[in-house]
């Protein structure tokens, strides 16, 4: 006979209660879970696109969106020129309109660039797609959504383009994309000499450092960073970021709630029981860690339960033929941890103000109690 | 004469802001070894002056020890209630959904004492109660006399040298309260201890050593035997 049968035994008896209990914990941590595994999974497709086959990526310095990021096309063709360097790509990310689809995403790309090679080419080759054309290439959703195929036009923005290939792309983004000539993109944008950014691959042996080094000599106005720090730093990645760990603690706060609830409604429900195990000498320490064993019990049933949901909840998201390629759920030991260490702390929160009640009950009041 | 362990002095307690007086200004003292019982009609104040003497109540005025402590220290309190004095109530207040066996180990959880020999302690008071066959029982299951004597056997666990004892076979049919009050009196005797026991049984307070009668909050008169 120990604390823990006591406590067990009491959330044994209600077992309706303990349920809820839970399930405000479980929903909790599904809603945590799923907004951080989602947005987390939308942040690592983003850091692919711009990953290609770099280390580094570089951009201007202080801009709140790398569609707002103008690098000049005459730094791509120094850092080119630099021995630490082994390839450099310039990207111009763009939104682009279309008939009945308002935002597409448009990538004006070098044909040298990395990425259309790593596509499944459904019509078309890569052969067909050249720096001095006007031929676009579709990703496979785009193709879909905007009624095209090999040979057609396709009318964006404000022209009309020949599209010369569909590629199935493994990221949402890309697939539902238009890739552009590079030229024909600046062309398109007004964006004439210039790129949002340049992915940098690092010649064998040399290190990072060097590229940060010759950046902040010669062109201050840009940075480089590499992409783990990019990921790090990126605004619009931290926000997202902010944003779900921020939405999960709100559905956590709502947990706590329930928490509180179930636990006052414990304390009070059995309060001649408190009493009496007052009586038989129980510290006024000893009955609070009961309230708090019987809230952190509750936690863990909602945490496993909730990360069941989360991950049955985005397995059945990423199965859906409208999302493929754009749901890549993430959840990590990391975010499991956070969710678990967020639900003992809202449990025992949540349990602080029942454990001082049922604490500093008195108790020959208690079992006067009806 | 054996020294007093409960030392009582001018004790006042009311309830309602002062408004409801139930003791005014109680003197008293329990020896060791005494079986004391507090007499008297409902509402004088019985219950009241023995949670006063375990500190489960603390007096508005006066000065209450036992064991030579302080009662109204928290502390303390926690400290007697854990080795010294032991509580029957009306009600047995186990919990339901407990074996009767669990109940009684709950004074043992407290103290975090030893599974062996609280198992043995328990063994011994168990046939002593006649309750040995019923220890794996739910209390639900189990009769209201049945219950009342594993709420006496909790209340030993630990073996307390005071046993302070709210009208135990109240709540009891008649043959019942004799086996209990029997049950009660061999216990406390063959091992010395100290028994005050608050009831308006005639019959039981005439079987105690001593007999304080008590009316409107205060000790009116005094038989002993």
């Amino acid at each position: 006979m120990s604390l823990w049968r006591i406590v067990f035994t009491n959330l044994r008896r209600h077992r309706v209660r303990t349920a809820i209990g839970a399930a405000g914990i479980a929903l909790g941590v599904a809603t945590m879970l799923s907004v951080v595994g989602l947005l987390g999974g939308a942040v690592k497709m983003f850091e692919r696109i711009l990953r290609s086959d770099a280390e580094m990526v570089v951009f201007e310095k202080n801009v709140s969106d790398l569609f707002f990021s103008n690098v000049p096309m005459e730094l791509a063709d120094d850092l080119a020129a630099q021995p630490f360097v082994k390839e450099v790509q310039p990207v111009l990310f763009t939104i682009i309109t279309a008939p009945d689809r308002p935002v597409v995403t448009c990538f004006g790309i070098r044909a040298a660039d990395g990425r259309l090679k790593k596509g499944e080419w459904l019509q078309g080759s890569a052969d067909d797609f050249s720096d001095d054309g006007e031929s676009i290439v579709l990703g496979e959703r785009a193709a879909d959504f905007l009624d095209a195929k090999v040979g057609g036009m396709v009318e964006l923005g404000q022209g009309k383009y020949p599209v010369a290939g569909v590629v199935r792309m493994e990221n949402g983004f890309e697939n539902g994309g238009v890739f552009m000539p590079l030229a024909t993109c600046q062309e398109a944008f007004h964006k004439e000499g210039v790129c949002s950014v340049i992915t940098v691959a690092l010649a064998a042996g040399r290190e990072s450092s060097e590229v940060k080094r010759w950046m902040d000599e010669t062109n201050p106005r840009f940075t480089a960073l590499e992409n783990e720090e990019f990921s790090r730093s990126y605004s619009q990645f931290k926000i997202l970021k902010t944003t779900s760990w921020v939405v999960g603690g709100c559905a956590f706060l709502l947990g706590g709630l329930s928490v509180t609830n179930t636990m006052i409604l414990s304390v009070f429900g059995r309060i001649r029981e408190l009493a009496i195990a007052r009586v038989c000498g129980f510290s006024r320490a000893q009955v609070a860690a009961m309230i708090f064993g019987e809230s952190i019990l509750i936690s863990l049933l909602g945490t496993v339960t909730g990360w069941l949901l989360s991950t049955g909840g985005l397995y059945l998201l990423r199965e859906l033929p409208q999302l493929q390629g754009y749901i890549e759920p993430r959840i990590g030991a990391l975010e499991v941890a956070g969710a678990t260490g967020l639900a003992i702390f809202t449990a025992l929160g949540g349990a602080m103000y029942p454990a001082w009640i049922a604490a500093r009950l008195k108790p020959a009041h208690a079992l006067r109690f009806e | 004469m054996s020294e007093p362990i409960v030392t009582i002095r001018d004790v006042w307690k009311s309830y309602d802001r002062g408004r409801i007086e139930v003791l005014r200004g109680v003197t008293m003292d329990v020896r060791e070894g005494e079986i004391v019982a507090l007499c008297g009609s409902s509402g004088c104040g019985k219950s009241t002056l023995l949670n006063v003497m375990s500190g489960l109540e603390e007096a508005d005025k006066g000065t209450v020890r036992a064991f030579d402590r302080d009662v109204s220290d928290e502390t303390v309190r926690v400290e007697l209630l854990r080795h010294k004095i032991g509580y029957v109530f009306q009600l047995h207040h186990l919990m339901p959904d407990l074996t009767l066996q669990e109940n009684c180990l709950v004074p043992i959880v407290a103290i975090r004492g030893h599974r062996r020999e609280a198992l043995a302690r328990l063994k011994e008071l168990a046939d002593a109660t006649g309750i040995s066959h019923r220890l794996g029982q739910r209390v639900r299951e189990l009769s209201g006399g049945e219950r009342q004597r594993g709420a006496l056997v909790r209340a030993l666990m630990n073996d307390p040298g005071l046993l302070l004892c709210d009208e135990p076979t109240g709540a009891l049919d008649e043959r019942n309260r004799e086996v209990v009050f029997d049950l009660l009196l061999e216990l406390v005797r063959s091992r010395g201890r100290t028994m005050v026991i608050a009831t308006h049984d005639p019959s039981i307070a005439g079987r105690c050593d001593r007999t304080l009668r008590m009316r409107d909050g205060i000790i009116v008169g005094e038989d002993a035997r």
